[in-house]
């Protein structure tokens, strides 16, 4: 050893000395705390690098000319006026691109949808306002924008098809309305229902709506001759696999493709995804051999990014005469929109799979009818598909409930999955997996949740008030998630020599604290500060592979590569520690970014950094770094409970979420902050499509939520004080670190809790049956009330 | 229309010489002319506030105002926050209550609240709220912000 380090190592030994204890506290000092995020202090001084905020020089700038009708044949375009104005560079339409593929599935590919995919222009067709049919390349944004204006855009128009539940037919010549009917099942249903006491029965309607984060997309490519590497800046949630999409698409070899996120202004599904835009700019920057920048605009994002939710659901349960339910059949009409984008069958796949959720269901059939319609192309949102079926399922409960004169918990008492049946193998797949439901205790959790709201106590308030004229009631709704989609993740750890540690990961960060809560896995598992650790994200040319972040994924997969990376670098450092230190293995451990002895209070140490310094300089396989892989066939299942308290106004038809509560089992919170943002960050965007966002078009498939003046999203003002609860009662048997993901079960349930809320708010069971509630729906359901209220003539 | 006029802003107190088209918004302005890109635009039409900026003291909705109307002000924006590596107050109450999550609503937050803060210190956490609805986030579902908002207030009367 170099004397300096001798020197260093002296004076670690003295520190050592002085705080002792510090060596004892090695498990958990980061994991399950709330502690600041890494992430933070860019975004807090203006210092952050979002897509619009990428500039490189000579670069144009693109404009997307779209079509603003639903339906009609494209005749002609013509760009000659706006070619002609100064700083235009070129005017792409389809022939332009005409031997670039479409975009193809990245998930729950079904057979038959392969000629339902979009390209990156119309081509003889267009099939919803807001479709690309031409760009514009031209110096400045402005002056792109006002070319856009310029192309003449001959679409004679046709009649749209904005409904999903007609019987199918044609869409166009060749296309169908139906183009796949996901089915799953098991079990005799028919029999279930020819022996059943009571069938319940419910037709349900859930609105349009989708993520709409506050960035809108972006896109800036360039090519660089120099490495001959086409790079695509402004990449989000999946960019491993959009890097491989790109290369493929134009014909270049993946290595040749490189993709950068920077930060990303939320994703909540629909960021993130291929979308025409971003092939576009790539196609560009290789053909115009300048850099093309790409911002959205707010009414491109709300018409041309994807949608989500839209279903009808016609649900059926055979039950016991105690309530137990003995099989539910479900029909999905699934809203697709125009094209079958990246999301292919996910949505109604989720939706028919998750729909049985915490409960027993001996027997069950689900046919998800995946139609066309001429309005926006629909992908994921926050639970996807669980929003949903969570408001279909919880429904049904209440309506069984109301059929045999059940109490609502008491329904769910008796069709909750036991803890000691876990696991529960499910004969349902979904994303590539089969449904095992991993750990939980679901009655354990109700308990929870009623006891935090006083339930009894809280029903008995709301029934004095509604005696006193309010309309104010109380819902309930359960629900089970899914996280931790596999197939894998993979992790490089590396320490320099000056004890830096960075982790390379192939995931993404869309905001949610991904980099703070894999800091602190690595950081309780290395034995460093997680204040130490550079977490890098989303950068194709640093790691072979990743599956970015989605299905709340990152804290289970790409945390459980962390810690087996993280292990691998620590056995590492205290291999050479021991050579280094003299010392055998089994006495040293590394606490605080030092290998100490943990048999005595007193003993020479060394830093990480002095390791790696030493293992550059040969002898031994040279850095101090590892690599770490965590692979899963199954996703794991967090589960949780929703209790909404809302009061209509008589008049207005207005609602107000007087109390929230949310209550989730994660089986381990990593950053308990971070876990708690998660849930009520989803809750207001559940709140948003239970009552208020609802993409709306005319007869002629106009679309008419084209600002935030017409797509409300909650503001402070329409939140409620959300309670949560964080519950860790069932690891997931699954990692070795029990974790399960946090990022949608504060969405999951909202629909139906609120629903089942103002039902008893109205005194009118089953009334609500279409989301969102609003005010003019809520008026239509206070008429009815007041014509109940009346004595008959 | 595409005739550009001179003009001065003064940013965070740098002064700005710029030519612009008389239709630029000052949020075009402040990024990509002053290269300012801490301010963002979310919605282009004064409703979200992500792109709010004080303009001489005042919380403006960057987007809706144009560039040539600025000339000669004075402009605050979030880089103008801190002092140096020092976070202020408000800054630090964001990140101690988890006050953002992709932080791209954040300035526009920051902004409004100093604006209404240096005018109204003694404003009730009530009104604060109130003040607060006028801006969207879409990840946080605002309790954290609100929480930050409200220990940014206490501090400011305490001092």
């Amino acid at each position: 050893m170099a004397a300096a380090l001798k020197q260093r190592t002296v004076e670690r030994m003295s520190r050592a000395m002085t705080a002792p204890e510090a060596r004892t506290k090695a498990a958990a000092k980061f994991i399950g705390r709330s502690l600041p995020r890494l992430e933070d202090r860019p975004l807090l001084t203006g210092r952050g690098r979002f897509a619009a905020d990428i500039d490189f020089p000579r670069q144009l700038h693109m404009r997307i000319v779209r079509s603003q009708f639903a339906h009609g044949r494209l005749r002609a375009i013509d760009a000659g006026a706006a070619l002609t104005r100064r700083g235009v560079h070129a005017v792409w339409t389809a022939a332009d691109v005409a031997d670039i593929p479409p975009i193809d599935f990245r998930l729950s590919r079904v057979a038959g949808l392969e000629p339902y995919r979009q390209r990156l222009f119309a081509t003889d067709r267009v099939r919803y306002v807001g479709e690309p049919v031409a760009a514009v390349f031209a110096e400045d944004a402005y002056l792109a924008e006002d070319a856009a204006e310029l192309v003449a855009v001959d679409i004679e128009e046709l009649p749209a098809i904005l409904g999903a539940d007609a019987e199918p037919g044609e869409f166009e010549p060749g296309r169908l309305t139906e183009p796949a009917i996901v089915r799953k099942g098991y079990g005799d249903v028919d029999a279930a229902f020819a022996s059943a006491e009571a069938v319940v029965v419910a037709t349900l309607t859930i609105g349009r709506h989708s993520g709409v984060p506050l960035e809108t997309r972006g896109a800036v490519a360039r090519y660089d001759e120099e490495r001959d590497v086409l790079e695509l800046h402004g990449a989000a949630k999946v960019p491993h696999w959009n890097r491989d999409q790109i290369a493929r698409m134009l014909g270049r070899d993946p290595k040749s493709v490189q993709l950068y996120e920077g930060h990303v202004g939320g994703g909540f599904g629909v960021r993130g995804e291929l979308y025409p835009e971003d092939v576009l700019v790539c196609a560009a920057a290789l053909r115009l051999r300048r850099p093309i920048k790409w911002i959205e605009d707010r009414r491109e994002h709300l018409i041309a990014a994807n949608h989500s939710r839209q279903q009808h659901h016609h649900v059926r349960a055979a039950v016991d005469g105690e309530g137990r339910i003995l099989a539910i059949e479900n029909e999905i009409f699934y809203d697709q929109g125009a094209y079958m984008r990246t999301h292919a069958a996910t949505v109604p796949d989720l939706a028919a799979a998750m729909l049985p959720g915490p409960y027993r269901v001996p027997a069950y059939r689900a046919s998800a009818r995946i139609r066309l319609t001429n309005k926006t192309p629909c992908g994921t949102y926050r639970a996807p598909g669980r929003f949903e079926s969570t408001f279909v399922r919880e429904r049904l409960l209440d309506a069984i409930a109301d059929r045999l004169n059940l109490d609502r918990v008491e329904v769910r008492r008796r069709n909750l999955i036991g803890a000691q049946e876990m696991p529960y193998a499910r004969p349902l797949d979904t994303l590539g997996t089969e449904i095992v439901l991993d750990s939980g205790d679901y009655a354990g959790l109700l308990d929870k949740a009623l006891a935090a709201v006083d339930w009894p106590r809280l029903r008995e308030q709301l029934a004095r008030r509604r005696a006193a004229g309010e309309l104010v009631g109380a819902g309930l709704a359960l629900f089970v998630e899914k996280s931790g989609l596999g197939p894998f993740d993979q992790v490089r750890i590396g320490v320099d020599g000056d004890g830096a540690v960075e982790v390379v990961s192939g995931s993404a960060s869309v905001g949610q604290g991904m980099e703070t809560a894999i800091a602190q896995i690595c950081a309780d598992t290395l034995g460093v500060d997680y204040r130490a650790i550079r977490v890098v994200h989303g950068q194709t040319e640093r790691i072979e592979h990743g599956m970015g972040a989605f299905a709340s994924r990152v804290t289970v997969m790409t945390g459980e590569a962390t810690r087996v990376a993280a292990s691998a670098v620590k056995a590492k450092a205290l291999a050479a520690a021991a050579e280094l230190l003299q010392a055998p293995v089994a006495v040293l451990d590394v606490v605080d970014g030092e290998v100490v002895r943990t048999d005595a209070t007193a003993g020479p140490s060394i830093g990480l950094g002095a390791i790696a310094a030493a293992l550059s300089r040969g002898g031994h396989e040279p850095g101090l770094a590892a690599e770490g892989w965590f692979r899963t066939n199954h996703m794991n299942y967090p589960y949780g409970a929703h209790i909404a308290v809302t009061r209509v106004d008589r008049d207005t038809g207005a609602v107000v979420v007087e109390r929230y509560l949310v209550a989730y089992d994660i089986g381990r919170a990593v950053n308990p902050m971070l876990v708690e943002g998660q849930i009520v960050g989803g809750c207001a965007q559940g709140i948003g499509g239970a009552l208020f966002e609802e993409f709306l078009y005319d007869e002629r498939g106009e679309p008419l939520s084209v600002t935030f003046a017409d797509y409300l999203m909650p503001t402070v003002r329409e939140m409620p004080p959300v309670e949560v609860v964080i519950s860790e009662d069932a690891p997931s048997p699954l990692n070795p670190l029990g974790l399960k993901g946090a990022g949608e079960g504060g969405a999951n349930a909202v629909g139906a809790a609120i629903a089942a809320a103002i039902d008893e708010a109205l005194g009118m069971p089953n009334a609500v049956t279409e989301l969102p509630l609003t005010p003019r729906r809520l008026r239509r359901l206070l008429r009815r009330a007041t014509a109940h209220d009346r004595p008959p003539r | 229309m595409s005739e550009r006029r001179e003009i001065k802003l003064t940013i965070n107190g740098k002064a700005y010489a710029i030519a612009v088209e008389p239709r630029r918004t000052l949020v075009d302005a402040i990024r990509e002319d002053c290269g300012q890109t801490g301010t963002h635009i979310g919605c282009e039409h004064g409703v979200c506030g992500a792109c709010t900026v004080l303009v001489d003291g005042d919380p403006v909705r960057s987007c809706l105002m144009f560039a040539v109307q600025a000339h000669g002000k004075s402009i605050r924006t979030v880089e103008g926050l801190a002092d140096g590596d020092a976070l202020n107050p408000l800054q630090r109450a964001f990140m101690e209550h988890h006050g953002l999550q992709c932080g791209f609503c954040t300035a526009g937050f920051l902004m409004l609240i100093t604006g209404v803060l240096e005018r109204e210190p003694d404003i009730s956490d009530e009104a604060l709220v109130e003040v607060l609805s006028s801006n969207l986030c879409r990840c946080t579902g605002y309790r954290n912000i609100v929480k930050a908002a409200c220990a940014a207030a206490a501090e400011w009367r305490r001092r």
